[in-house]
């Protein structure tokens, strides 16, 4: 930052095959400093906008960290240079301006987003999401494009498949091998009741083509089995567990850790609810939370004990939540957490959960697995739990 | 005293209580309270060896006592000790 003959204030440029480097390597901000309408034509994924005649006013507000690393580009490097020597001037110690901007990048065949990727009726219908700036449209299109897999059309499955649907989740398969009985009504709220009789997957395809067009629903009419499981959650990006029965959990454990794949778990009962994420590698998972099932009569089913409908509700939407933010890459998801919610008392609790080290699935002595196809008889591990 | 809660499916065998105070320097300590003053809680909570059993999670505030010292772990009198059954509701 010293100040040369000229008067000029002496700038780091960079090229934009080394910007790429950093760019995907993290800890860098990206700041596009043209008008937006350039900006939704293509820009580079996970950018902030700032037009050129707001980079004195709003830079401070959108890059409070002074000392943060930040590259910035515009067209063809010239309206950035000048946005880049501002926040200089404004005491920013670490900005490169991107040689060539975002047309040398796009010549060199680098990646872009487009927003030209959500029409008109999308852009209004998700508008509200755009606004918020840990979504915005790349979010939105990222969202478009992501997979969920939810177990069950149940009490959890209900609302988290209504608020996925909503938010315009682009692919959502429901597992379940059961119809809508009037007694799931109280608190499944995506089937009614003219469609008492009908598959839940069907009528949780209907609920949601009539909400949002633009979701694919896949309907899987079966139980998870260790024959189906990997071929059925292979196909997703996020699995939301909300199985009514142990034997289902635990290979779904056993099966998201050899794929890789997040797990949002969720469990109701009464008037309690836990969820808590588990993605491979990061953090624990079921089985070193749970090393092995409670006996049935520890572990009644809502169809035994009663559950409060609004707990239903409460703990799917929570899962919705978790995700959104793994989707997007945003905020913190439950991992390495268990959040306990008692209805009763309004209260919430949150538990750690460690990696177990001896964990059978996940720790550093799980065996190698070569055959993918076989897996333990979990309704013998599980003690004659086979679910409601 | 610490403060022991305990999970809906004891909650028959605990008076319907659902939040106990008891005496006790350890986890093992508490637990034994309250197995003594509830006997019905101790084939839930103990196998024959007297080991807690592997379905039963207990923690201390916000910590498996797994990772702590197990049964050993020390309970302070401003301390929570929670046990916490696996859930299949969906």
């Amino acid at each position: 930052m010293e100040s040369g003959t000229s008067g000029k204030i002496e700038l780091e440029e960079i090229p934009v095959d080394r910007a790429r480097e950093e760019i995907e390597s993290g800890g860098v901000i990206l700041l596009d400093t043209r008008e937006p309408h350039e900006h939704s034509a293509a820009h580079i994924d996970g950018c902030l906008l700032i037009p050129p005649a707001m980079v004195a006013d709003n830079v401070e507000q959108q890059i409070p960290d002074r000392s943060a690393r930040v590259i910035v580009y515009c067209a063809a490097g010239a309206r950035s240079e000048l946005a880049a020597r501002q926040m200089i001037e404004l005491g920013y110690e670490d900005v490169a301006n991107m040689t060539g901007g975002i047309a040398e990048w796009q010549q060199r065949g680098f990646p872009v987003v487009s927003e030209a990727a959500l029409t008109p009726e999308q852009r209004n219908r998700y508008s509200r999401h755009i606004l918020l700036p840990e979504v915005g449209a790349d979010g939105q299109v990222r969202m478009l494009e992501s997979k969920a897999l939810l177990l069950g059309a149940g009490g959890l499955g209900a609302p988290t498949a209504l608020y996925l649907a909503a938010a315009g989740i682009g692919t959502i398969g429901i597992v379940d091998d059961d119809v809508v009985d009037a007694s799931n009504l109280q608190r499944q709220v995506i089937h009614d009741t003219a469609r008492i009789g009908q598959p839940k997957t069907a009528s949780a395809r209907q609920t949601i083509e009539g909400l949002n067009p633009d979701v694919d629903v896949v309907e899987y009419g079966t139980r998870l089995d260790a024959d189906n499981v990997l071929e059925i959650i292979g196909a997703y990006d996020v699995i939301v567990d909300g199985a009514d029965n142990f034997p289902t959990r635990y290979l779904l454990n056993d099966a998201s850790v050899r794929l890789g794949k997040p797990v949002v778990s969720a469990s109701i009962l009464g008037f309690d609810g836990q969820i808590s994420t588990f993605v491979p590698e990061e953090g624990p998972c079921y089985r070193c939370l749970y090393p092995s099932p409670p006996p049935p009569e520890l572990a009644p089913s809502c169809s035994a004990n009663g559950v409060l409908g609004v707990m239903a509700g409460v703990m799917g939407l929570l899962q919705a939540n978790e995700v959104i933010k793994l989707v997007l890459g945003i905020g913190e998801p439950l991992i390495g957490r268990l959040l306990l919610y008692e209805a009763l008392s309004t209260r919430f609790t949150e538990l750690r959960v460690r990696r177990d080290p001896d964990c059978p699935v996940c720790g550093a002595g799980a065996p190698e697995i070569e055959d993918l196809g076989k897996f333990p008889d979990y309704e013998a591990f599980c003690g004659g739990h086979t679910g409601s | 005293m610490a403060k022991v809660k305990i999970p809906p499916v004891l909650r028959q065998h605990t008076g319907g209580e659902s939040e106990l105070e008891l005496e006790g320097a350890s986890v093992g300590a508490v637990l034994e309270a309250l197995v003594s003053g509830f006997p019905d809680t101790r084939p839930q909570l103990f196998g024959e060896d007297d080991e807690l059993n592997r379905f039963v999670n207990v923690y201390l505030n916000d910590e498996d006592v797994r990772v702590l010292d197990g049964l050993e772990t020390a309970v302070g009198e401003t301390d929570t000790v929670m046990i916490l059954p696996a859930m299949a509701g969906g």
